[in-house]
């Protein structure tokens, strides 16, 4: 007998259930999630350039080095939405579209570092900020540091 | 004393009464369908309070307070008071306790805990241990949404089935003695384990709960849904519902359809308020119950009740480490006599 809950066979009643509950269970609105998504997403793409361009532009930077202050507008812009409690509204609607950029990473290191405050700066903010970013930072890292390694051995 | 029917059912000899109840609810239940029912509705989900956990706190002791002050008591006639709420080690609970100053005996039962301190609450009163108890629940969105799933700000989408956690409290009065409805049968449930893993899907994990203790307390009390007015779930939200209909009807052939609703469907307009399936959390049947049922029950238009509390008794160690969601339901009959 495996103790390993995941490795447990299911009962002839579990079985039944589950699948009963498969079939009923009310679908998310794919396409119109998704439809949502693709605006949402392209509309901070958008303002992402425009950011980029106003750099380029006012400060006479490359496309290239236009790229780094923009992206930290675009989090400070999406901390700050998070900060007046619009983000989470935005993003019940914009889902995918608003949590793959940018802007969603500022949300979720935001919105931890907002809810934990009343347990002070040290085990509270400091430790909780990363509770939801912590493993996008993690497999950030490693998945640079493989690309990196390939990356050399290749150019070698 | 009382008298054991069948595997799991329990009928008082001297049946307690529910002298009183004492509901809060947060502002956006405040804006419900039930919101003439509920004793006070807090304009602001941290109710004064710095964090909110001390709101849910704040919330069940003005329950509480509410619920002696109607029927004329102090905390110091009462014998004994069982509390409980779903957040890490029962805080709202131990806390409340504290203020009220009466002896506390905490209670665990998730979203079950309604009917769960009902239960006990009768069977300390039949017993002869008390005279009066007090019988308190509480759950708050908040701080239940950062103890199980994001911090508050964070946003994403929500799937259809999710719930929406009640953020208010209800407690109860129940005596030896006195007016009211009387507690007549006490249907103790088995946990249950169908097989869900998801906790964005509550409602299907505690529905073959509620199909259990329900058709449980019909071969026992050897009554049919037909013998209640009502036959209420605690918060098995719309598409749970749906599942405790179907379950009751292979477990039991009971036909459920006539008139049986769930509280987490009542207590918001599911149609302008975004809650998705449904409420869910120990306030959901508590401010129901206590607020809306108890009220029908006095007027006379409902005369007797068949509350089934469910909990899902799963924790998020329990889920990330892959184990299914065990779930309970305790069902309690209210009836009254005119």
């Amino acid at each position: 007998m495996s103790r390993d809950p995941k490795k447990k066979p299911l009962t002839v009643d579990q079985k039944r259930y589950t699948e009963l509950v498969d079939n009923l269970t009310p679908r998310p609105a794919y396409l119109r999630n998704g439809a949502l998504a693709f605006a949402f997403g392209g509309m901070v793409a958008v303002a992402g350039q425009l950011i980029t361009d106003f750099y380029r532009l006012t400060f006479r930077m490359s496309s290239t080095e236009a790229g780094n202050p923009a992206v930290a507008t675009m989090i400070l812009i999406g901390a700050l939405l998070t900060g007046f409690g619009v983000f989470d509204k935005l993003a019940r609607y914009g889902g995918a579209g608003l949590s793959v950029p940018v802007t969603g990473f500022a949300n979720s290191v935001v919105s931890s570092a907002l809810e934990f405050k009343r347990e002070g700066l040290v085990f509270g903010v400091g430790s909780k900020m990363f509770i939801l970013a912590g493993s996008v930072i993690t497999f950030g890292v490693v998945t640079a540091f493989i690309i990196g390694l390939i990356y050399a051995i290749f150019n070698l | 004393m009382a008298t054991k029917l069948g595997k799991q059912t329990f009928k008082p000899d001297t049946p307690p009464y529910l002298i009183s109840t004492g509901t809060v609810a947060g502002p956006f239940e405040g804006q419900g369908p039930l919101r003439d029912y509920f004793d006070h509705i807090y304009t602001d989900t941290l109710a004064g309070e710095r964090s909110f956990e001390s709101a849910e706190k704040e919330m069940m002791a003005n329950a509480c307070f509410t619920c002696l002050n109607k029927a004329n008591k102090t905390p110091q006639e009462v014998d004994v008071f069982l509390a409980g709420d779903i957040l890490n080690q029962t805080i709202t609970s131990g806390f409340s306790a504290l203020e009220l100053a009466i002896p506390y005996m905490g209670i665990f039962g998730a979203c079950s805990t309604s009917a769960l301190g009902l239960a006990f609450a009768t069977m300390l009163v039949d017993g002869n241990y008390a005279k009066l108890v007090l019988a308190a629940a509480s759950s708050h969105n908040s701080s239940a949404e950062r103890n199980y799933r994001y911090p508050t700000e964070y946003g994403a989408t929500r799937k259809p089935t999710t719930q929406w956690t009640v953020t208010g409290a209800g407690a109860a009065l129940v005596a030896k003695e006195g007016t009211g409805p009387r507690i007549t049968h006490l249907t103790v449930g088995k946990v249950q384990d169908l097989g869900i893993k998801d906790p964005m899907n509550l409602g299907a994990a505690m529905a073959p709960a509620a199909a259990a203790t329900m058709v449980q307390h019909f071969a026992d009390t050897g009554r049919g849904p037909d013998y209640y007015d009502l036959v209420v779930t605690g918060d098995l939200g719309k598409f749970g519902h749906e599942l405790a209909i179907r379950s009751c009807v292979t477990k039991g052939g009971f036909d459920l359809t006539k008139n049986y609703e769930d509280c987490g469907v009542m207590l918001y307009d599911t149609e302008k308020q975004d809650v998705h399936s449904g409420g869910s959390g120990c306030a959901s049947s508590a401010l129901v119950t206590y607020g809306y049922l108890y009220q029908k029950l006095l007027s006379g238009e409902l005369k007797k009740i068949l509350l089934v509390a469910t909990g899902a008794l799963h924790s998020v160690t329990s889920f990330q480490q892959g184990a299914n969601i065990p779930s309970i339901a305790h069902a309690v009959s209210l009836e009254i006599e005119c």
